[in-house]
């Protein structure tokens, strides 16, 4: 049996990112969908570092730091959404959002 | 051979986080189930040699960001959950769809690494063996090579400050 190689991060990245994918697309409750992406940002985190550690080159950490700013920019405006929402709808299921539709 | 055991309980605790946070019907068990996944992920950037997102991610998300979905899961007051249908319809679909792409993947992975490998241990070890220092060597390309992104993405953290002030305002 061989070393933990590049491939294993990779295929644990790719099946948190599935994790994460089918909790956005399935879940109805809006903060777990959040939540999900979070997830997924975590997933793409991990791939970046893994490939920087492997192909030996800062740059992937320096993204995945980046990475990491976006994702809590993205949090406090998405819940920041939720909260208006809420407010005004009082609802927080994905399915109930429908003050677009014609 | 410590760092595949390593490699394969920190696997086994980020995925059944993740799925135990998707799969959870209480949102406060969720987050909860978030937190050991982001734990999870922390321990394995040091199991890649990089301490300083390692921090990071312990800080910004477990720290952080988790705190952010407590205060909005209890400002958010659901009442009674734990009865009400908690997947969307299209579930299935949905699961159908990411399984085939994660076999998608997998195999393209599994198909490169075939054509390609990898580079050896000992090529690893003589570039990393060059560095200083995991935080030394981040800081300084952060503030030489990367000063300009740097800088632009502090104005997105302004940008996002501002706009989760308005958006949780009384009235838009």
């Amino acid at each position: 049996m061989e070393g933990i190689g590049l491939n294993h991060y990779l295929l644990l990245s790719a099946l948190l990112f599935a994790i994460g994918a089918i909790g956005v697309l399935a879940r109805r409750n809006v903060i777990l969908v959040l939540m999900a992406l979070e997830l997924m940002f975590n997933a793409a985190n991990i791939n970046l570092v893994a490939v920087s550690r492997f192909h030996p080159d800062l740059t992937g950490q320096i993204f995945s730091i980046f990475t990491i700013t976006i994702a809590a920019a993205e949090v406090a405006i998405g819940l920041g959404l939720v909260i208006a929402l809420f407010r005004n709808r009082d609802v927080v299921n994905v399915d109930e959002f429908n003050l677009l539709k014609g | 051979m410590a760092e595949q055991a390593a490699f394969y309980i920190i696997s086994a605790i980020i995925l059944g986080g993740a799925v135990a946070m998707v799969t959870s019907r209480s949102l406060v068990r969720s987050v909860v189930w978030m937190v050991t996944s982001f734990i999870g992920v922390g321990a394995l950037f040091i199991l890649l040699e990089a301490e300083f997102i390692a921090a990071v991610q312990v800080l910004v998300y477990a720290g952080g960001i988790v705190v952010l979905f407590l205060f909005v899961i209890m400002l958010v007051n659901l009442g009674d959950v734990q009865h009400e249908e908690y997947l969307q319809r299209q579930w299935l679909p949905a699961l159908l769809l990411v399984v085939v792409l994660t076999a998608e993947v997998g195999f393209l992975l599994w198909a490169g690494s075939r054509e390609h490998g990898e580079p050896s241990p000992e090529q690893i070890d003589a570039v990393l063996r060059g560095l200083d220092g995991n935080i030394e060597t981040v800081g300084m390309s952060l503030y030489t090579d990367y000063l300009l992104p740097f800088e632009v993405v502090s104005v997105l953290l302004l940008v996002a400050m501002i706009g989760a002030i308005y958006l949780a305002k009384k009235r838009i």
